[in-house]
């Protein structure tokens, strides 16, 4: 094994492991939204998908492991990052400027990502670790978002996301070392526009739900 | 003739690398916009030293823009505000009378300050050392065309060599990595056939090597190649990336 840590415990090899367990959680908010998009088909829909997804039974105790295990390592790898890149440079500049190379998201990411973990301990909370026994999943869902508290953290917490997507899903790409010519202008562009998917598609969900309510 | 500028500097004093350093306050007057930044910084060291005060302590060499010795950060930006250019090329006139500029060494763990404006870059050595170089056996010069190479191929090669090694890339990312410099180095070799036969070795001991130093760790901000003065792509550092994990996944090297 000494070889594998070797190479996946330097700077590059850390980037690896943000990058391959970041496109994975991109993958994994894709087929999110698409679930729950059904809601906007109404509360059979969304319930009927709920009993689909669960009746997969143990591959998705399977998946809620993986997700764990490479949630671990997204937030403990970049926390680590973190920690060096501050240590990197223990006198700070008198003046910043940027060059033009920064963008929102990437100047954010450790800060956006933080945030991002503490609303999936919320999120898991409020919608995972509950008695489900005697209500279905739309239930809980929109007792949820008919507190107007909830809709606001929910819908801040997506444009966080966003934000943190938009950097994310394209500085993977680099980090895997596929810079095209070609493809890179699109990744980026792509990067920008499943950012804002992200962000349009989780963020309405609450509003949505607490007005049928 | 034009007439001169008048422009006040605040510049990092640090007498030796234990000190704690600070800025101070300078004139710098009646000075020609035909100068470049450096010959504005001779002109007010002629005056500290007339004066019996500590000049300003600065690096530069070639004053051409092709050595890579010259560089200090000027109003928060490597080599000053001018895209794809040295300090040493930078000329006053893209100063204005009255402006306030200030002057910063670059500020990284792993390039100490020596004095003032003066870091040790060292480092850059150390990695270079590491394996930025091929062994060929000495004799007589092989024919030329021997090994093809794809003009375009080499112009990429030549794009990544182009690197001087200043350190604007370490001085300009917000977490003082050196990956567009390492992503450099291992490219214009990895390019040509001739750098093949070692890539894996050089690409896993000059990773190391630059982890070793202390650099930080890149997360694509893309400050680097914006603040190049040889407009180096992060194409290099993804071809780092490449041949890094080719090495360490795929390759017998250790």
């Amino acid at each position: 094994m000494n070889w594998l840590t070797g190479t996946l415990w330097t700077s590059v090899g850390k980037k690896l492991l943000m990058a391959v367990t970041g496109l994975c959680f991109c993958i994994f908010l894709t087929l999110h939204l698409a679930g729950n998009l059904t809601l906007y088909a109404g509360k059979d829909a969304f319930d009927s998908y709920a009993a689909h997804l669960h009746a997969l039974g143990p591959l998705v105790t399977v998946f809620e492991w993986g997700l764990l295990t490479f949630a671990l390592i997204h937030v403990g790898t970049g926390l680590l990052l973190f920690y060096q890149n501050f240590r990197a440079r223990p006198s700070r500049y008198a003046v910043n400027t940027a060059g033009g190379g920064r963008t929102l998201g990437s100047r954010t990411m450790p800060y956006t990502g933080v945030i991002l973990v503490l609303f999936v301990i919320m999120h898991l909370l409020n919608f995972h670790f509950v008695d489900k026994t005697h209500t279905s999943i739309y239930q809980i869902v929109s007792s949820a978002f008919s507190k107007p508290g909830y809709v606001a953290v929910y819908m801040l917490a997506m444009v966080v996301a966003a934000v943190h997507v938009s950097h994310g899903f394209w500085s993977a790409f680099q980090t895997l070392g596929a810079n095209h010519p070609k493809y890179t202008p699109f990744l980026r562009g792509l990067s920008l526009v499943f950012s804002v998917v992200v962000g349009i598609g989780f963020g309405f969900i609450p509003i949505y739900v607490s007005l049928l309510t | 003739m034009n007439q001169g500028i008048d422009i006040t500097l605040k510049v990092w004093r640090q007498k030796g690398p234990g000190d704690k350093g600070g800025f101070e306050a300078y004139h710098a007057g009646n000075i020609s916009t035909d100068m470049s930044f450096l010959e504005m910084i001779d002109v007010v060291n002629e005056q500290l030293t007339r004066d019996g005060k500590d000049p300003i302590a600065f690096d530069h060499d070639c004053r051409e823009g092709i050595c890579g010795m010259c560089g200090a950060v000027v109003n928060g930006r490597p080599h000053g505000p001018e895209k794809g250019t040295t300090l040493c090329q930078l000329h006053m006139r893209h100063f204005s009378s009255g402006d306030t500029l200030v002057i910063e060494p670059w500020r990284a763990r792993a390039f100490p300050v020596i004095k003032d404006l003066v870091v040790d870059r060292s480092g850059f050595d150390q990695i270079i050392i590491a394996g930025g170089y091929i062994s060929v056996n000495t004799g007589g010069a092989p024919d030329a065309n021997a090994i093809p190479v794809a003009q375009e191929v080499a112009e990429r090669a030549m794009d990544a060599a182009a690197c001087i090694g200043c350190g604007a890339c370490v001085a300009a990312c917000p977490n003082a990595s050196a990956m567009l410099f390492v992503g450099a180095k291992i490219s214009q070799l990895a390019l040509l056939p001739h750098g093949r036969p070692e890539a894996a070795r050089r690409a896993l001991a000059m990773v190391r090597k630059m982890d070793a130093l202390c650099f930080g760790n890149c997360s694509n901000e893309r400050e680097c190649e914006a603040e190049c003065p040889k407009e180096i792509s992060i194409a290099n550092i993804a071809r780092m990336n490449r041949e890094f994990f080719k090495a360490g996944l795929f390759s017998a090297t250790r």
